[in-house]
């Protein structure tokens, strides 16, 4: 049993007290002294040429103070990718400038041009509307073969075809595959679409900017995943403030599912115009907004082939995908459909040869980046697919093709034709489990009972892995990465034994102040309720890489752990000294530091009090104190699996698809708070649910966003999902960090949407629906429909 | 501008108001009530509900001036008089029925009003009452098990 608030304990979480009683503090709701109100201007068009942008009248309005447009922010640097990503024949990245208003070309409808502000909101808005832009239009790209194939019309003039890079993983892995394939006794192959998403974080983005003229300071508080990124960004490519001028504070943040670990134009535009106006200057982004210029997720067009033994054996498997990047690079666009998606084309399988080859292409769209999985799903989706298509083709069953290609508990550490190494896992034994908990064996049964109903039944499995915790910093250095992909922690021991822990991490809907805690008290046998822990202020925190990839515990919370390791080995030295003992003979354990074999004994609170009262203190050989700082940097990723089951029932008369259960089976190592852990998946689940059956971004040949309100664009509701099953008692855990934690914040968007798309093929071929073999997400009534009667 | 009177969370309160200030934006920005959050825009989400006269309302759809005299809850006022959570809030917590906090005020509004007009909803009449209001994180499954647990129903099975 877990020790109450201990690891392993389902805590009830400390943050939930100011959600539910209104005291939480997002970004919208915080109001400084003397703020002014930004509006920002955008681009009705998809596609063109700003010839010029008459403010005049906007600027007489009443209670504007200023308008700034893409001229004044020329001279500043751009907003960079934070990955080089080379073509396979060594051509450089195409990196066109973003700049932080649009200024000479607007790339996609919602590309900000111009920023009015003004003492209030609506005086702004008023203001924006009376801006004369004169845009010539142009041809808008939208679509990415068109954007290939078209050498005259470009999203940026100077970039040929609108190609970013054409990227091959692993190249010399490339003939090989070709001859497997070649050779092969069977080849299964699939076109899929894996459908853009926005990824509609409730809370939509904010931000103000806030200058001292006083100190010449800045602050910056808005919607971040990650603080510490967005100084960085700005001080040294955008804005060019020192990082010692600048705090960045995301407080209280309202979701993220990546959409918020970016530095958006917008942040440095409310800084600029808060300098020029010496008063702070706040902008809440309309829903609107946030669907026309959030970084919006996947949206690859991709052809997959499984080249395989008649038995079911998988020898090659290859890609060529077509991954949209939108009109922009933003930050991780350029890592996420190669090393976040290409390195992962193995999945949880012993496939021997394996080539992935991606083109990254522009368009008049918004940018596309890092959604909840982040490439991973992308590779899951297609693979989950294509095996279960090779089942279907071979006629094996579906658990027995993915059991015969699993790679073996006694593999590991098992080296992938794609470059990972996964350390630990057992991928047999979350599969057994699902079979068991998802009563597989009861599936004909219910699927009579359905059809009773007149409803045809189906069942959709996927075997997942995932790589998290992004490391080490030297490796993906290596790769192509500008940032250094470790975190760090300081833990503060108060004189009277409380502590504050300022972590690197973000949470945005994680739990950190409460797991984190858990981890802090069960390593120093010390009440939860003693600790703090403190996140998303640049001014507290010594670094950070922020929240996303499913890496705060792995990375922050190793660091942390780290911190609180060195705070025991000086504790030891203190309690050495006041206990007149050799430092060797002192242990630490439940709180207290005792010398073995005897009842001599201080507690941590006396400890830290004589660290700052240090009457009684080695001071010749030991500062006073108590405070330890760490940084960790991840020795390889980590690699969470499971084996996921989604049933579902089909009105094959309407098309309409029920998801009527739904099963995960994982393991994420060691477990710190299995109800969050719990809460993870099911939200996770939840989207992928979405991704599946409801949620498409759909531009027209214009550009123009269709879906760009909830009247629009399909979230997932209470009534579109039913109640989860899930499991993370398979645990095989992390060996190269200290906790043994492996990450789930992605797991349930990255197994479920292969699951669900399965089990509607699934029941359609039940229903002998035979010619469908696939159908494109959403899987919409209308597409069901059209697939059966196609 | 001119000034609106009513009462909110049981205290009388006046400010200034434009005839085109909604609800959601007379409690954020005249009251400081920034429990009450703005989600959408569009009367979709449902982050901003809360009560008027005893009844759910996405307050970004309603102008202050036309609930003028009118009593108003909002997430502020449903804690216990001792500052303690109410049963609905507390169900939430218990089970987990949140994760960035962002959607909770309105859930925990929308479900306190089904409760009130269904003491004892099956788990299909909770799923289409709250259809409403949107979360992007939970999946549903605890905000659903929260809302049955605060109605004295058990919810061991799930």
């Amino acid at each position: 049993m877990p020790k109450d608030d201990g690891i392993g304990a389902s805590t009830k979480r400390r943050e939930d007290i100011r959600f539910l009683t209104g005291k939480g503090r997002y970004t919208a709701d915080i109001n400084l002294r003397d703020q002014a109100i930004a509006v920002f201007v955008r681009s009705e068009v998809a596609h063109g040429r700003i010839n010029s942008i008459d403010t005049a009248a906007a600027a007489a309005m009443p209670g504007v103070l200023a308008i700034m447009t893409g001229a004044d922010f020329a001279s500043v640097g751009g907003n960079p990718a934070g990955w080089y990503v080379a073509s396979r024949d060594g051509a450089t990245m195409k990196e066109p400038k973003r700049p932080v208003l649009a200024h000479g070309k607007v790339r996609h409808v919602g590309d900000a041009y111009a920023v009015v502000v003004a003492e209030t909101l609506e005086q702004a808005k008023d203001a924006a509307a009376a801006i004369e832009a004169d845009i010539t239009e142009l041809p808008a790209i939208v679509n990415m073969a068109d954007a290939v194939a078209n050498a005259d019309n470009r999203v940026h003039d100077e970039i040929e075809n609108n190609v970013c890079f054409d990227w091959g993983w692993i190249e010399d892995n490339r003939a090989a595959v070709d001859a497997a394939f070649a050779s092969a006794p069977h080849v299964t192959t699939l076109e899929l679409v894996n459908n853009r998403l926005v990824p509609n974080a409730m809370e939509p983005r904010a931000s103000i900017g806030d200058y001292d003229p006083g100190t010449q300071d800045y602050k910056l508080y808005t919607t971040s995943q990650n603080p510490h990124l967005t100084r960085l960004l700005i001080a040294a490519f955008v804005l060019g403030i020192p990082e010692n001028k600048l705090t960045v504070i995301a407080p209280d943040v309202g979701g993220g599912f990546g959409s918020k670990i970016y530095h958006y134009g917008e942040e440095a535009a409310v800084l600029a115009a808060s300098k020029a106006l010496n008063r702070p200057v706040k902008w809440v982004a309309e829903r609107s907004e946030s669907f026309l210029s959030d970084a919006h997720g996947r949206d690859h067009v991709t052809k997959i082939q499984l080249a395989l033994e008649k038995d079911g054996t998988f020898l090659a498997l290859r890609t060529e995908t077509m991954a949209n990047v939108g009109a922009y690079l933003s930050n991780f666009a350029t890592v996420t459909p190669t090393f976040l998606h290409g390195t992962l084309m193995a999945g949880p399988y012993k496939t021997p040869l394996v080539y992935v080859n991606v083109k990254a292409v522009f368009t008049n769209t918004a940018p596309v980046d890092a959604y909840r999985g982040a490439g991973r799903p992308e590779a899951t989706f297609s693979i989950e697919r294509v095996v279960d298509m090779a089942a279907d083709e071979l006629e094996i069953d579906k658990v027995e093709i993915r059991r015969k290609n699993l790679i073996g508990a006694d593999q590991f550490p098992y080296t992938t034709p794609v470059g990972l190494v996964y350390d630990i896992g057992n991928y047999q034994a979350t599969l057994d489990k699902l079979i068991e908990l998802g009563d597989l064996a009861g599936f004909e049964k219910r699927a009579s009972e359905s059809k009773a109903r007149g409803k045809l039944r189906g069942l959709g499995l996927s075997t997942w892995i995932e790589a998290c915790g992004i490391a080490p910093s030297a490796l993906v250095g290596a790769l192509g990465a500008r940032v250094g992909l470790f975190d760090a922690a300081t833990v503060r021991v108060n004189a009277t034994g409380s502590i504050s822990v300022m972590t690197g991490a973000h949470s945005h809907g994680q739990g950190h102040e409460t797991v984190f805690a858990q981890v802090v008290a069960e390593r120093l046998g010390i009440p939860a309720t003693s600790i703090d822990i403190v996140h998303g202020d640049t001014s507290k925190i010594p670094f950070g890489m922020g929240s996303y990839g499913s890496r705060s515990l792995a990375v922050a919370g190793s660091a942390m752990v780290k911190a609180v390791d060195k705070i025991i080995a000086k504790g030891k030295k203190i309690a050495a000294h006041m206990l007149e003992a050799s430092e060797n003979d002192i242990v630490f354990e439940d709180g207290k530091f005792s010398v073995t074999g005897t009842d001599k004994a201080k507690t941590f609170g006396e400890i830290a009090f004589s660290a700052y009262v240090p009457h009684n203190y080695p001071l010749e050989t030991l500062e006073p104190g108590l405070e330890e700082s760490a940084f960790y940097d991840p020795a390889n990723f980590t690699y969470p699996a499971g084996a996921y089951a989604c049933e579902v029932e089909v009105d094959a008369e309407t098309g309409q698809v029920t998801v009527a259960s739904f099963t995960c089976a994982d393991d994420f190592g060691n477990v710190m708070n299995p109800m969050i852990v719990e809460g993870q998946v099911h939200g996770g689940v939840g989207q992928g649910i979405g991704q599946a059956l409801l949620e498409n971004t759909s531009y027209d040949e214009n550009g123009q966003l269709l879906t760009a309100s909830y009247m629009d664009y399909a979230m997932p509701r209470t009534t579109d999902v039913p109640f989860y099953t899930v499991d993370h008692s398979c645990v095989t855990a992390c060996t190269h960090n200290p906790l043994g934690v492996k990450g789930c914040g992605e797991a349930g968007a990255i197994g479920s949407p292969p699951a669900v798309v399965n089990a509607v093929v699934d029941a359609l071929q039940r229903g002998g629906y035979t010619h469908v073999k696939h159908i494109d997400m959403p899987v919409s009534p209308s597409r069901v429909w059209s697939a059966i009667n196609g | 501008m001119t000034k609106i009177s009513m009462t909110v969370n049981g205290k009388s309160v006046s400010a200034e108001a434009e005839g085109r200030t909604l609800l959601s934006g007379f409690l954020r920005e005249g009251l400081g009530l920034t429990g009450t959050h703005v989600g959408c825009d569009t009367s979709q989400c449902g982050a901003c509900v809360v009560h008027v006269n005893g009844k759910p309302v996405k307050s970004c759809t309603v102008f202050a001036h036309d609930v003028a005299g009118a009593n108003v809850t909002t997430i502020e006022g449903m804690a216990n008089a001792d500052g303690s959570l109410g049963v609905v809030q507390q169900a939430f917590q218990d089970h987990h029925g949140l994760q960035c906090g962002f959607c909770t005020p309105g859930m925990v509004m929308s479900s306190a009003a089904l409760l009130a007009e269904n003491p004892k909803p099956t788990e299909t009449e909770v799923r289409e009452y709250l259809e409403g209001n949107i979360c992007r994180c939970t999946g549903y499954h605890n905000i659903v098990k929260a809302v049955l647990a605060a109605s004295g129903q058990s919810v061991a099975a799930e």
